[in-house]
């Protein structure tokens, strides 16, 4: 076998728009930045390509993810880009697990546990509140989206609170919480830098790991110079992280309170757990003396032990990372502080009811599925014009709404490569193929579709009509001049070439050649 | 041995030779194939959209056209992948049930079926990059993905390892989806042709003369888009070349 000459050229972080893990070694020891090559390269051309927005949002309207990602592809720097930064962590992934003799039974161990929580939810629940409140959190309930964005305005007016600090979370995404606190007048900061420059950009999340995936650092330039005010020419990423740090830290070492997610949350000792890389939960937990954490109620793990499991998993399977910098245990208030967690459901006890569709509640948010997904990587996570995209989006996004979702289960080839990836063992891409289903029985396809399909569905199981057409199909492509094949009618023309049609057909072959020997 | 050839419907109306491969292939190792002229498809293109209740005809017509035989082979993973797994839109019967279980695509057949260990009359000194479709990869399971911590193992492999004077090229993501996953081709242009021009590029930087696959959907998929963008590599499916075919 012979070794893929461009191996050596396939590094995907040198595309990297955002600050990385290498940024220490650019300190020189007198305290100066090295002013390295890829930093300071400046593109020769005038204006930088500008980025791709996402899917056009029309009220309940179907969301077209198919004109949103074609539009992805149109700027080619950004797919290319962004194609290869995700593709370079499956790698990193992939590694990792190699480093791990024991990764698949891991998996089959986490999935098992998640699958013995969620079929007990109301017991670990209930155990996990009673232990909380013994170590003096306060425990409140919320049955969707509006009811916790009530409770947690109602802390912050207890406590005359007007500014909050918080961790990315993608449950407080699904709450609208942001758009609500500006509706009742309290300002929120982001702390986790990307979550910050969707934030500043009045952008969603494109991804659950790394949430400004999908921007250049040109981008992050334009968008800073607007928001912050600093030199739209400069987009060097030492510049724009330390400028983003300079207008943050202040703003978070005046909040009044702070608000993190969970990861995880242990039912036995009544404490949750927080991951991230820039320990910015850490500060937003710790800095203000008020801590509120939103979390999702299929969070629990039953015990501390099977914690073991799940961080192993987890960063692995995101990063291509062994680990978080930050794993920070939460058990109770710090001294003279106070600490609520909010219990969240929106819609994920009715998820729990449907019997092909329950086990996408073992999701762990790693985004392993986005990052190996050959369509996600090709469209950019704001093409699915909603708060979770790639795979484990287009088999949840329908359980919040089916009509307005409705197409996001068709953008997929059925790989599966997103199941292999999970380390939670969801079987993602059956239940893509599930929602089709559901999707068509629900009727929230397109009429066209539907009549296409009807026809294909009378026409193939009709061998003498069948014969018919292939012969006309045949003809036709044959002898039909190029503008009539290649039109946008054609979606098959529109960037592929048709195949030629040969002499015969296999069936007429047969029957030339071996005409005796037929049922 | 009678075994009852099943030529899905874009190999009958496009690449004819890539069924008379396959007929040959199976007649040249001893057994009786019988090709059933009522046959149309697997009813996987509606399937795949979500109508299943469009497939009961075709499903029903597949049963009636492949009951009886001791096995049904398909030179298709995808369409086979449909049979095996998702053929549920009429009802289950034990003559339903036992047509289902008989049908192998054609790689798995030969390799695990008739347990072939000799192709001496196949030759095909080229340069080949070999493309696992992503039905027979994760769901036939003919090779170990990626994605999996697990032995590595590749029927299509093994297979072709037994034909004289053929090279192996390796492209940087050799089990990438090529984009077209049968009605995504169309409903998805875009990302579709995108994943396609993907990976002729990915093959063609690794060397390859050829790309050869079980499933000629997707190679039909990728002639497409490598004729569009000018990438000049030529396409062959494996039947063909264990078959003897010389280029």
């Amino acid at each position: 076998m012979s070794t893929h000459p461009e191996q050596s050229n396939d590094d995907g972080s040198k595309l990297h728009p955002e600050p990385v893990a290498h940024d220490d070694d650019a300190m020189l020891r007198d305290g100066r930045r090295l002013d390295h090559a890829e930093a300071a390269s400046k593109p020769l051309r005038s204006r930088p390509e500008e980025q791709p927005r996402g899917a056009k949002i029309r009220g309940n309207r179907p969301v077209d993810q198919v004109e949103a990602a074609a539009r992805f592809i149109a700027a080619p720097e950004h797919e290319k880009m962004h194609d290869e930064r995700l593709w370079d962590l499956r790698q990193k992934r992939d590694q990792e697990m190699h480093g791990i003799p024991e990764w698949e039974e891991l998996r089959t161990l986490a999935s098992a546990i998640k699958e013995h929580t969620l079929t007990h939810l109301d017991e670990y629940l209930e155990q996990f509140e009673a232990n909380a409140r013994s170590n003096g959190i306060h425990v409140h309930w919320a049955r969707d989206a509006a009811e916790h964005n009530r409770i947690v305005h109602g802390i912050l007016s207890d406590h005359g609170a007007k500014s909050l600090i918080k961790s990315k979370s993608m449950l407080t995404e699904e709450c609208g919480f942001r758009p609500y606190m500006a509706s009742v007048g309290i300002e929120v900061i982001e702390t986790d830098l990307g979550e910050r420059i969707q934030q500043l950009d009045n952008e969603n999340p494109s991804h659950v790991v790394v949430p400004a995936v999908h921007k250049l650092r040109t981008d992050v330039a334009e968008v800073f110079a607007r928001t912050l005010g600093t030199d739209p020419g400069n987009s060097d990423v030492h510049y724009l992280a330390e400028a983003q740090r300079e207008a943050n830290r202040p703003l978070i070492l005046a909040a009044d309170a702070g608000m993190t997610g969970a990861n995880f949350v242990v039912a036995e000792t009544g404490s949750f757990v927080v991951c991230t890389n820039e320990g910015n939960a850490d500060l937003s937990a710790n800095v203000p003396k008020l801590h509120i954490a939103s979390i999702g109620i299929e969070k629990l793990i039953p015990r501390l032990g099977d914690l073991a499991v799940f961080i192993r998993l987890l960063s692995r399977s995101a990063l291509g990372s062994p680990i978080t910098q930050y794993t920070s245990h939460f058990r109770g208030p710090r001294a003279g502080g106070e600490l609520h967690v909010v219990l969240v459901d929106n819609g994920r006890s009715e998820r729990l009811g449907m019997a092909e569709f329950w086990t996408s509640l073992k999701c762990i948010r790693c985004g392993a599925c986005m990052n190996t997904c050959p369509v996600y990587r090709r469209s950019g996570g704001l093409s699915y014009g909603a708060t979770y995209s790639g795979p484990i989006g287009l088999i949840i996004d329908p359980t919040f709404n089916a009509r307005k979702y409705s197409n996001l289960p068709f953008a997929s080839t059925l790989n599966g490569s997103c199941s292999n990836v999970c380390p939670v063992k969801i079987n993602i891409h059956e239940q893509i193929y599930a929602w089709r289903r559901e999707l068509v029985n629900q009727h929230e396809v397109p009429l066209a579709k539907k009549i296409a399909m009807k026809a294909a569905g009378a026409l193939l199981s009709r061998p003498a009509a069948y014969r018919a057409a292939i012969a006309a199909a045949h003809v036709a492509l044959a002898h039909l001049p190029r503008f009539v094949i290649y039109n946008r009618l054609n979606a098959w023309g529109k960037h592929r070439e048709v195949p030629h049609p040969p002499k015969q057909t296999f069936h007429s072959w047969y029957k030339a050649n071996r005409g005796g020997n037929h049922e | 041995m009678r075994i009852g050839l099943f030529i899905p419907c874009y190999i009958d109306a496009f690449f004819p030779e890539v069924g008379i491969a396959t007929l040959k292939l199976l007649e040249r190792l001893g057994h009786e194939v019988v090709y059933p002229r009522d046959q149309t498809c697997c009813g996987q293109p509606m399937a795949n959209a979500g109508f299943n209740a469009e497939c009961a005809d075709t499903e029903a017509l597949f049963v009636r056209n492949f009951s009886g035989f001791d096995y049904v082979v398909a030179p298709s993973g995808s369409c086979v992948h449909h049979v095996r797994d998702n053929f549920d839109a009429i009802e289950q019967t034990p003559e339903v049930k036992e047509v289902r279980a008989r049908t192998y695509e054609l790689v798995e057949f030969l390799h695990d079926i008739l347990k072939v260990d000799a192709f001496p009359w196949a030759r095909f000194p080229h340069r080949v990059g070999l493309h696992n479709s992503c039905g027979t990869l994760r769901q036939l399971k003919h090779a170990r993905p990626s994605e999996l911590h697990e032995p590595f193992y590749s029927k299509p492999m093994d297979l072709l390892s037994k034909v004289e004077g053929i090279e192996f090229v390796t492209p940087a993501r050799p089990d990438e989806c090529c984009g077209f996953g049968g009605t995504f081709s169309v409903f998805e242009e875009a990302v579709s042709a995108k994943m396609g021009y993907d990976k002729v590029s990915d093959h063609a930087r690794a060397g390859a003369e050829y790309i050869v696959s079980a499933d000629m959907s997707c190679l039909m998929h990728q002639q497409g888009c490598a004729e569009r963008i000018g990438v000049p590599i030529k396409f062959i499916h494996i039947a063909q070349i264990l078959n003897g075919a010389s280029a």
